[in-house]
């Protein structure tokens, strides 16, 4: 072999290949003929998500249908990758509300920022993953969008522990 | 019942030709699956399952993927070469499958049809011959590309393909000693019916010439560049090797030329070795054709489809192994595989048959027919050099390092930075002391 090639001496026995390749062949059947094996058959099979799994956010809304944001402002300002857009406006009854409520799910860090800040409980993240498109613009979910969400949604701590104890 | 003549002949034979090259292209695609699920079986998945039931349409849905998908033409490849070498690769594989008798012979209304495409009288020769024109495809296609891998790939399998053709065709030499035959379809009745009489007992090949079955199955794995021999590929070195360069279809055929010679390699050891079509503890298919057309036994169309699954079986069985070893076993360093195909094979094979043709002349020249004490007194030969030769193999000489022994320590010895060799002894007490 060329160049200085540290070469471990070895003892005759250590340098078994018959037994060694037979031990291997004996391991690879059982593992052959082992019934149980360990792939998820995933679109059939899910996982059992935690409540507390931060996925794709959800509007709570009143029970007349509208969103319970009041446009605060809070969420698109605690947000630390900017992924909020707010345009607050003000109804004939002097209300606020959102006007443009728009969340770039592409750029969100899915912190629970914005779930926690809120102070209304209105925005939520939610128990729910596969939100797959096929472009990007797919991606910034706009109020009305966020308000059809109806998966369940993040326990940011656990209820029988509030304070993490 | 003669055997068939005439445009019955030209008409039997075209048919058969084409039945056999369906069925053995049919067996490739099935062994892409089945070796893609043993994959998964042995690492705990479950392997492709998605595509039709248990996944079998996979192959289907590859197929389809390879052929719409982009050929692409490397602009130092030399082009001729380059469009020739999958041709190549897949040609050999699979014209092989012509001196390979498939099942007992299928009478018919116009005579009796042989189960074997071409029944040459040296058969056994043709596979010798058509074995080794294997290598062209691998070496022109790493040569051709125009790419450092694929040439290392080729040059590779070149070097190693030569290396084990030699052990490949020693260890079939007592094959012939024993069936004193070069008929193919002789050495399958021959192991039907282990007799010069009377037929007496089925004696597979397997037993009394166990080690010469080993050392063809090691050959066999590597000629065709299974793992533990696939250094011409070699993914993790090579990129994949001698068909780095290649895509779509034209990688396709050198897939399909793999399995078609994983293929015949398994039906070659079950012919030579494992008694052919032969059904075991019944004599109902020994039904034995001579070379000049007279017919022995009694061949019905149900003992063909018997023995065609019985044949199907066996090799499937072999190719099964050949997949299991695939999964197990890690690549050699090619200075072991040299050595193993030089230093180790050949002279195994040459001992081998110098004993076994001892062991013939001696049980021969003390008047012993051809029967069942005859195998059993070859088996106990056998056995006892099988046993001496995994002593021997298991002894370091697969995979001792490279620059080892004298001349080791000498190159250590003369430099003057070297540090002093530790002593094997002390240095195993202080590893067992610092654990």
């Amino acid at each position: 072999m060329p160049g200085d090639v540290k070469v471990v001496e070895r003892l005759q026995q250590e340098g078994s290949y018959v037994r060694a390749a037979a031990k291997g062949m004996g391991i690879t059947l059982r593992h052959l003929l082992d019934p149980n094996k360990k792939t998820q058959q995933y679109p059939d099979e899910k996982w059992e998500l935690s409540p507390r799994m931060r996925g794709t956010h959800r509007m709570a809304v009143h029970e007349d249908g509208r969103a319970k944001c009041v446009g605060c402002g809070l969420c698109p300002t605690v947000c630390p990758v900017n992924c909020i857009k707010l345009v607050p406006a003000e109804d004939e009854n002097g209300e606020r509300y959102a006007a443009i409520y728009e969340i770039d799910e592409f750029r969100c860090i899915f912190c629970g920022y914005c779930q926690e800040v809120c102070p209304v409980e209105a925005i939520h993240l939610g128990v729910h993953y596969e939100n797959s498109e096929y472009t990007r613009e797919r991606w910034v979910y706009d109020l009305e969008r966020l308000c059809e969400q109806d998966h369940p949604v993040t326990a940011l701590w656990d209820p029988s522990d509030p304070a993490s104890e | 019942m003669p055997g068939v003549t005439g445009t019955a002949f030209v008409i039997a034979t075209a048919a058969k030709a084409l039945l056999f090259f369906t069925l053995a292209m049919l067996c490739v695609m099935l062994a892409t699956i089945v070796e893609r699920k043993i994959a998964g079986f042995i690492q705990d998945r479950s392997g492709p399952n998605r595509v039709g039931p248990w996944g079998i349409l996979q192959v289907i849905a590859d197929g389809v993927k390879n052929i719409i998908k982009e050929e692409t033409m490397p602009a130092e490849a030399v082009r001729p070469f380059f469009l020739l070498a999958p041709a190549l690769a897949i040609i050999p594989a699979t014209i092989l499958f012509a001196i390979i008798p498939f099942a007992s012979p299928l009478p018919t209304s116009w005579g009796l049809v042989e189960m074997i495409v071409a029944d040459v009288p040296i058969g056994f020769l043709y596979v010798l011959a058509i074995a080794s024109l294997g290598v062209y495809g691998v070496a022109m296609g790493g040569w051709a590309s125009g790419s450092k891998y694929s040439l290392l790939g080729g040059l590779r399998g070149s070097a190693q393909m030569i290396s084990y053709e030699v052990a490949l065709a020693l260890s079939l030499v007592p094959l012939i000693l024993l069936a004193g035959d070069l008929r193919v379809p002789e050495i399958v009745s021959m192991q039907q019916t282990f007799a010069t009489g009377p037929p007496t007992y089925a004696v597979w090949f397997v037993a009394p010439l166990f080690v010469g079955a080993f050392l063809f199955f090691v050959s066999g794995l590597a000629e065709t560049n299974r793992l533990p021999f696939d250094l011409p590929e070699a993914e993790a070195e090579l990129i994949t090797g001698y068909h780095t360069e290649y895509s779509a279809m034209k990688f396709s055929m050198f897939m399909i030329g793999e399995f078609a010679h994983v293929i015949t390699t398994g039906a070659l050891v079950t012919v030579f070795f494992l008694g052919g079509w032969d059904i075991p503890f019944w004599s109902g298919d020994n039904i034995r054709v001579l070379a000049d057309g007279t017919v022995i036994g009694d061949p019905t169309w149900w003992k063909t489809i018997l023995t065609l699954g019985m044949f199907s079986l066996k090799t499937g069985l072999v190719v099964a192994v050949f997949m299991w070893i695939r999964w197990t076993l890690p690549r050699f360093r090619y200075d072991q595989l040299m050595d193993l195909g030089w230093k180790f094979m050949l002279e195994a094979v040459t001992v081998y048959i110098l004993v076994i043709a001892g062991a013939i002349l001696v049980i021969e020249s003390a008047g012993m027919e051809v029967g069942p004490l005859y195998a059993l007194i070859l088996t106990a030969v056998n056995l006892a050099l099988a046993a001496l030769l995994f002593f021997v193999m298991d002894r370091g000489t697969i995979i001792k390092g490279a620059a080892h022994g004298a001349r080791y320590q000498a190159r250590i010895g003369s430099r003057e930075t070297a540090t002093p060799a530790v002593p094997l002894e002390e240095g195993r007490e202080a590893r067992q002391h610092a654990r």
